[in-house]
């Protein structure tokens, strides 16, 4: 034996999300062709927005903002569901349990994963709605990347959680979003209307109110998650 | 003889499983000697598999009490896993990775193991030409070998086999057999299932029977050779618990 047994401690719990964060990250770039579709159905869905409205362009610059999250939480349906399936797949996420892999590092690797993927997402996402909806965009680049960032991970930490619960079921498909979106409300709401007046332009000085929404919501829902991910993935 | 509990690596006291409406192991009562090796048998369904997953802590017992290392199963999986490796049918192994990939890992998640014996395992499980490829190409019996090998990285102190000879080609067994043996050579205390029970009865030395669930042959000492399969026929012919 190289090492004692009271010598073996699992890496702490900075290591343990980098490994999972690295891990998720090279498994993504592996089947990039999954990754594509993703982005391709995100595309698809912002386009399907667009010609369900028609081609009056004063409402589509007035619901831009709208489309844009929309078509970002449809597709983290997907991207969220194959951050699991990964896992289930030859029962890869009992190996990491009995590794062991402690649980909080899981979660917070896989999230922060699932937060980059969204974010990128969104941001290519940003000027294809620009450009089709004719919005001319008021707010500053910064307030504009932390919006998508905070968005993004709102999406990601309960999305996380209810991926590990679908991902044990049947019907694993039909049960993220049922449980996914009544959550996500509150966030989607406060992405949309502060992304509406980086677009629009914020006369009142509203956005700060809808950026406050978006990171009590996170600092809720992370923490939350974060105590009930080991649960979730213990039998 | 009753043994002294802090010699026993695996406790288990009136355990039983429930999966739904079904139960799949039931009160289950004995104990395993460290340093022993004891062959699993039963037939499909007898609850083998239930039982390797409870040992490893992967699944929880629905009533009873199991401890491994003297500890606590459910309460003390931080202590007990770190020390215990469970090769199964499904193999913890990530597709889209390959085979050095996935047991770099390993090495990811625990400092302990040293990376420097990867190439060697790799050379020693017969997967070193296809150190780069990924996993889904790999057939079901070179996935074996590589759990085999992670098993061996590891270097765990209570080692839970599931069906180690399944899926594998005639040089896949034997060296299968030659980890065996390597690994009980460290003291290493060893369960085993297999439905090749003369081969499982050559490697183990102690010999536990499920039916239904059932113990029907606790933890007991392999005598003269063919005993396990006699025994394992006997009591698969024997009427009851079905």
């Amino acid at each position: 034996m190289t090492s004692s047994f009271a010598e073996r401690r699992p890496a702490s719990l900075v290591a343990g999300v980098r490994a999972v964060i690295n891990k998720d990250l090279l498994l993504e770039w592996r089947s990039r062709a999954r990754v594509n579709a993703t982005i391709f159905f995100a595309f698809l869905t912002l386009l399907l927005f667009l010609f369900a409205v028609g081609p009056d362009t004063h409402i589509m610059a007035q619901s831009a903002a709208g489309y844009l999250w929309l078509a970002v939480l449809l597709s983290s349906v997907l991207s969220l569901g194959e951050s699991f399936r990964m896992e289930a797949e030859n029962a890869a996420l009992e190996g990491l349990r009995l590794l062991p892999v402690d649980p909080k590092a899981m979660f917070l690797g896989k999230a922060i994963a699932n937060t980059l993927f969204l974010f990128l997402l969104a941001v290519i996402l940003v000027p294809v709605t620009v450009a089709m909806c004719g919005v001319e965009v008021q707010g500053s680049l910064m307030h504009g990347v932390a919006i998508l960032f905070l968005g993004a991970a709102a999406i990601s930490a309960p999305g996380t959680l209810y991926a590990a619960i679908a991902s044990q079921v049947r019907a694993r498909d039909v049960l993220l979003p049922l449980l996914l979106f009544p959550v996500l409300i509150p966030a989607i709401i406060g992405a949309v209307k502060a992304t509406k007046l980086l677009f629009a332009g914020d006369p009142m000085g509203d956005l700060g109110r809808w950026t406050a929404l978006l990171i009590f919501f996170n600092a809720t829902y992370w923490l939350l998650c974060l105590l009930l991910f080991g649960r979730v993935v213990e039998e | 003889m009753t043994l002294p509990s802090s010699s026993m690596v695996v406790q288990l006291n009136n355990v039983s499983k429930r999966y739904g409406r079904r139960w799949a192991l039931v009160q289950l009562t004995f104990a395993i000697p460290e340093k022993s090796s004891v062959l699993l048998t039963g037939g499909n369904g007898a609850g083998k598999t239930t039982l390797l997953r409870m040992l490893a802590t992967s699944l929880k017992s629905t009533r009873g009490e199991v401890r491994i290392f003297d500890k606590l199963s459910g309460v003390d999986n931080d202590l007990i896993r770190p020390r215990l490796a469970l090769v199964t049918h499904d193999s913890h192994l990530y597709d889209d990775l390959s085979a050095e990939e996935n047991l770099s890992l390993v090495g990811h998640f625990l400092p302990w193991v040293d990376m420097r014996r990867m190439g060697d395992i790799l050379e020693r499980v017969g997967l070193a030409p296809r150190r780069a490829s990924a996993v889904r190409g790999f057939s079901a019996g070179m996935r074996r070998r590589l759990c085999m090998g992670r098993m061996l990285l590891v270097e765990p102190e209570l080692v839970l086999l599931d069906e180690p000879f399944g899926q594998l080609d005639p040089p896949g067994v034997a060296l299968v057999e030659e980890i065996i043996r390597e690994v009980q050579q460290k003291q290493v205390t060893l369960v085993m299932s297999t439905h090749d029970v003369e081969r499982g009865e050559a490697l183990c030395d102690h010999h536990l029977h499920l039916k239904s669930g059932r113990v029907l042959r606790a933890v007991e000492p392999l005598g003269e050779p063919g005993e396990a399969t006699r025994i394992a026929q006997e009591l698969e012919a024997r009427g009851g618990w079905h």
